[in-house]
């Protein structure tokens, strides 16, 4: 579904990616993990179209979106979490979820994705009035799956959605991803936290500064000594 | 990095426990800053006992004050959100936008001699619809003028060091500076052909300042009601601060309630969140800078109807003062931009009435400075962007 292909990209002179491929396909939850700098973040950056490969190929259902513009990629149906949440935080928790659905038209099923994000996050529906950035933490991180849900993407990219949060929180937020999935939402997710992200997906990658060294069934990475001696730390 | 130090200088004044030598060093700037005031003061008009007997002796001048000043800033509220709008979004102080309100005046001047005819008393006038009508190209064009200047001299630099842009803006200043001086040129056409007649009104000299023709009339509406009165409402308080009102209010709207406006609130909160959202990041930054234009354009119009001239080196002056407004209101924040005008108007026609005309300015920007050191965050609070 998603693909990337030997994608390179570059801030300034700093090469990032060196030549990146994975695939993610429908149905699947796949995780990339990797320690700090690694280039997760640059990963999802770059297929959002908010960084542009130097050279490479990034196509969803076939189709090449590295000369997509970045606002355009939503609507061909990629959203994401980004990394830091990046909520609005001067608006309203409702706001932002109808910003989530702003490149839709289809009223009827903004509405239903709305009804959806509100089943699956609880705690937005109490607080639909607050400003968004008097929400805790983890309230936050809702948000912004929530709102890039609201785009209803064919693959949902996910940077890092336990960062800072409670032991308790980090494992609701899986128990969602878990659920997203099972009700048919295609999931990348990026995560420092191996252990869950390797429990929660089907396949993986490891990438190591800007390469891709590993890669495979989430199962077998679990129990493969180089990921358990560098991300598990077992 | 910046948030660390914001929480802990929170946590420092929760605790009340600044470092010595900081309370030390406002104390010391506090004290000069009154003896200042104090010895500046008198030359600059804070008489007491001169303003006492004023205002024992008019006291409707206060009243008259309160108008003028309300229609001044109305005026200076309506650029200062250009500068806060544009603050907002690409965190810029828009140094051109004075110079594209002081051109809204003279596009205003030309649309309104296009038809206006000489009065009895040999004065050109104009009739009311020109005025209300006059005010829709003077928008157009600085909004277009302020678009372009963003995709020209800003856009290609945004991801250059911030200084960056804002020499960028200096010189666009410069441009339009030249460019309102250029303008005026152009009132010796109108004795080559009578095609030009509508020029006369730029005069012969480049460089004077430019008279707008009369159009509303000096009558004291007041008197229709209250016969005798001493306090003066023209037509022109009236049409200002409508005006003001109007187009604040449909800004408020545009801004808060439509998806367009809210889309330009996100981009200018968070860009990446709003690309990721599908904004058009680049359409947003442009249509704010039009609505900024096309505001300061329309204040343009209502600084030439209410103070009757316009001269090149308005925009210098006059952005001064707005960006005053804006900063005192809290910079980004679009309701503080309002408040900020209204308060520099109200202390400027104050200090026009009370303190010393040629030291107006110096109050104004006394002001700033102030603002600057006391609460940089301006009265409302600072509205940026959340990217560090
Ligand atoms: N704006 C930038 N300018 C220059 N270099 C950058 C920029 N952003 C990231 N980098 C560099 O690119 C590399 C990859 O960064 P990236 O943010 O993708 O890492 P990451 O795997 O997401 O790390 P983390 O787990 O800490 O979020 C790092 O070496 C980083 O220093
Ligand atoms: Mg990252």
């Amino acid at each position: 579904m998603l693909q990337v292909k030997d994608v390179h990209t570059y801030y300034g002179n700093i090469h990032a990616l060196k030549g990146i491929s994975l695939n993610v396909n429908q149905g699947e939850v796949v995780t990339l993990i990797g320690s700090n700098g690694a280039g997760k973040t640059t990963t999802l950056r770059t297929i959002q179209g908010l960084l542009r490969p130097r050279t490479g190929s990034i196509t969803l259902n076939g189709e090449e979106l590295t000369q997509v513009p970045a606002h355009l990629i939503t609507t061909k149906g990629l959203s994401q979490s980004p990394e830091g949440r990046l909520i609005f935080t001067r608006m309203t928790v409702l706001e932002n979820l109808e910003m989530g659905a702003f490149a839709r038209s289809d009223k009827d099923g903004i509405q239903r994705d709305l009804e959806r994000v509100f089943t699956t996050f609880p705690r937005l529906k109490e607080r639909v009035k607050q400003r968004a950035g008097t929400l805790s933490g983890g309230e936050q991180q809702m948000l912004a799956m929530g709102r890039a849900l609201m785009s209803n993407p064919k693959v949902l990219l996910l940077d890092e959605p336990s960062m800072g949060l409670a032991p308790i929180l980090v494992e609701q937020i899986f128990d969602i991803i878990r659920e997203l999935n099972q009700q048919g939402t295609t999931i990348l997710l990026v995560e420092q936290n191996a252990q869950a992200a390797l429990q929660v997906a089907h396949r993986a990658y490891v990438l190591e500064t800007g390469k891709i060294t590993i890669s495979g069934d989430a199962k077998e990475l679990l129990e493969d000594p180089r990921v358990i001696e560098a991300y598990l730390g077992l | 990095m910046t948030t660390v130090t914001q929480k802990a200088e929170a946590l420092s004044s929760k605790s009340s426990s600044i470092p010595s030598t900081r309370k030390l060093q406002r104390a010391l700037f506090v004290v000069a800053v009154t003896y200042l005031v104090l010895i500046i003061g008198q030359p600059a008009g804070l008489d007491l006992v001169r303003i006492g007997q004023d205002v024992r002796a008019h006291p409707s001048a206060i009243v008259q004050q309160l108008i003028i000043g309300l229609a001044n800033g109305g005026i200076i509220a309506m650029t200062a959100l250009g500068y806060t709008l544009v603050y907002g979004i690409i965190e810029l102080v828009n140094f051109a936008h004075g110079d594209v309100f002081m051109l809204g005046g003279f596009v205003s001047i030309l649309t309104l001699s296009i038809f206006s005819r000489t009065g009895v008393n040999g004065g050109l006038t104009a009739p009311l619809w020109a005025a209300i009508f006059g005010f829709l190209p003077a928008m157009l064009f600085c909004g277009l003028l302020n678009a372009g200047i963003e995709r020209m001299a800003y856009r290609p630099l945004r991801t250059a060091p911030k200084l960056v842009a804002l020499i960028s803006a200096i010189g666009m200043s410069f441009i339009l500076q030249n460019l309102g001086l250029q303008i005026g040129a152009f009132g010796k056409l109108a004795e080559v052909s009578p095609v030009f007649k509508w020029l006369a009104v730029l005069g012969g000299n480049n460089a004077a300042p430019k008279s707008f023709p009369a159009v509303l009339g000096n009558n004291n509406l007041l008197e229709y009601i209250i016969p005798g009165a001493t306090v003066r409402i023209t037509f022109a308080d009236v049409l200002v601060i409508v005006t003001a009102i109007v187009l604040m209010a449909l800004l408020n709207w545009f801004v808060m309630s439509t998806r367009l406006g809210k889309a330009m609130r996100a981009t200018a909160q968070n860009r990446d969140a709003a690309a990721i959202v599908g904004i058009n990041v680049n359409q947003m930054i442009g249509l704010t800078f039009f609505i900024g234009g096309a505001l300061a354009g329309a204040a343009g119009m209502m600084f030439g109807l209410y103070n009757g001239t316009v001269v090149f080196t308005l925009g210098f002056t006059a952005g001064l003062r707005s960006f005053t407004a804006a900063v005192l209101g809290g910079i980004g924040n679009i309701r503080g931009a309002a408040l900020g005008g209204v308060l520099i108007g109200l202390l400027a026609a104050f200090s026009d009435q009370y303190l010393a005309v040629r030291w107006t300015n110096a109050w104004v920007f006394l002001i700033l400075v102030l603002v600057l050191l006391f609460r940089p965050t301006g009265l409302l609070g600072q509205e940026t962007g959340d990217k560090a």
